[in-house]
């Protein structure tokens, strides 16, 4: 078929990217107990517990005092940097009523407004956020 | 025996299921997207499938960070669309065929796949809007659905080239499944999008256009594009296009296209949908044999 991959090197690449975590296995261990709280919020029921008092719901949970602080203040990019999947992050903010584009964009450094716009124009060019070394 | 007929690729946006749901698909933002399903709709009521094997990815649904299958086969009678967080879809049930899917299960695993066998799953939008997009508002789906869910959210997902051979692989069990049945082969996810981080809202037009040229004719290129590739072209979620591949290595050797439509935006990402006919020579000729 092909030939090995280096893991290593295939891991390191994914480093280069700008503004951009690939949730690899280390962010999988790291933000595991986040993304199962995260989870948790598919049921209803949980999902009033937790409005009704995030902290003691988080705190069921053996997350870290900075996951925790990072979904109180619903800092999505911390979240990530934190061990979080987008996938699972969706829990949360559909729980708060938003949409994938606005909880998105709040990672962005746009408005939704501008955000939408953005889109509607066709999206982000790539050109310039390939690579950090590279800078293409 | 039963023959792989198509193959068909579209995107499965959370996004679009709503506008269908709600009656949003004539609005000014929504209408470029969908103009672009009608031809495959009425295609797909003179083409009859009688299943599709749809290859999908479930988005933290079925499947949370306890189980992690690379590559897993629905084999139950039938999935129920599942509560994302917003209630479950109104759509149909989804029907499966559990006897060509063990079929399928058990000759992949004999062909050196080690698929994961499922026998109860709910499922999400990643298979339901697919469904939608193809045969629109309907109180019942015309055709059995056996789901095929890909690991691309928690790396490393598979390469594009063992999709690609995975497909490859579905085409031998399915031509090796003794009853008359017409099957199609879907692929979904993607086009370019990136839904976290800074970079969000990331677009690569031509590098997508790139990818729906080189997925009819004989070259087979696409099979060997790294994940790195994926990420830096077409943003950390455009690797769900490696699904694709799996419709493709499906279809044989070369295909024709029959339709195709690319649009941007639907909320964060490009719509990306293509209609390919397998034109490799001995099925071809079988499929003469069958029509006669
Ligand atoms: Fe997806």
């Amino acid at each position: 078929m092909t030939t090995p991959r280096d893991i290593h090197a295939y891991l390191a690449e994914f480093e280069d990217i700008p503004g951009t975590r690939v949730f690899t296995a280390a962010r999988a261990r790291q933000g595991y107990h986040l993304n199962q709280f995260a989870m948790s919020l598919m049921k209803a029921e949980n999902r009033e517990t937790f409005k009704a008092n995030e902290r003691a719901y988080l705190d069921r949970w053996p997350m870290t005092e900075e996951q925790k602080q990072a979904v109180l203040d619903r800092d999505f990019n911390r979240c990530l940097e934190l061990g979080g999947n987008i996938y699972f992050l969706a829990k949360l903010f559909s729980t708060d009523g938003k949409s994938f584009a606005q909880a998105v964009s709040t990672m962005t450094d746009m408005s939704f407004e501008d955000y939408t716009a953005m889109m509607i124009a066709g999206g982000r060019s790539p050109v310039g956020v390939r690579s950090i070394k590279e800078k293409y | 025996m039963a023959r792989i007929t198509a193959g068909v690729a579209c995107s499965h946006i959370p996004a679009l299921g709503v506008a269908v749901d709600f009656e949003k698909t004539e609005e000014a933002y929504w209408k470029p997207a969908f103009t672009g399903f009608d031809w495959t709709r009425e295609w797909e009521k003179a083409e009859e499938p009688d299943v599709v094997i749809l290859v999908y990815n479930d988005h933290a649904t079925a499947f949370d960070m306890k189980f992690i299958p690379t590559f897993a086969i629905g084999c139950a009678e039938s999935f129920t669309p599942a509560d994302e967080g917003w209630g479950p879809r109104q759509v149909p049930v989804v029907e499966g065929h559990p006897d060509l899917a063990w079929h399928i299960a058990q000759s992949c695993i004999l062909d050196e796949f080690d698929m994961t066998i499922i026998n109860e799953m709910e499922v999400d939008h990643g298979l339901t809007v697919p469904l939608s997009m193809m045969f629109g508002k309907v109180d019942k789906w015309p055709c059995k659905v056996i789901p095929l869910a890909v690991n691309v959210v928690t790396y490393p997902p598979p390469s594009g080239n063992r999709c690609w051979a995975l497909g490859e692989a579905i085409r031998r069990a399915v031509e090796s499944y003794p009853e008359d049945l017409n099957v199609q082969v879907w692929g979904t996810g993607g086009m370019s999008h990136q839904l976290q981080g800074p970079r969000a809202g990331l677009i690569n037009k031509e590098w997508d256009n790139r990818f729906l040229d080189q997925l009819s004719g004989s070259t087979d290129a696409l099979r060997h594009i790294p994940h790195i590739e994926y990420l830096r072209e077409t943003g950390s979620e455009g690797i769900e296009m490696v699904m694709w591949l799996i419709m493709r290595g499906a279809m044989g050797k070369t295909t024709e296209q029959l339709h195709r439509h690319y649009h941007v935006p639907a909320s964060n990402t490009a719509v990306g949908h293509i209609v390919l006919r397998p034109v490799d020579e001995a099925s071809a000729a079988n499929d003469v044999g069958a029509a006669a």
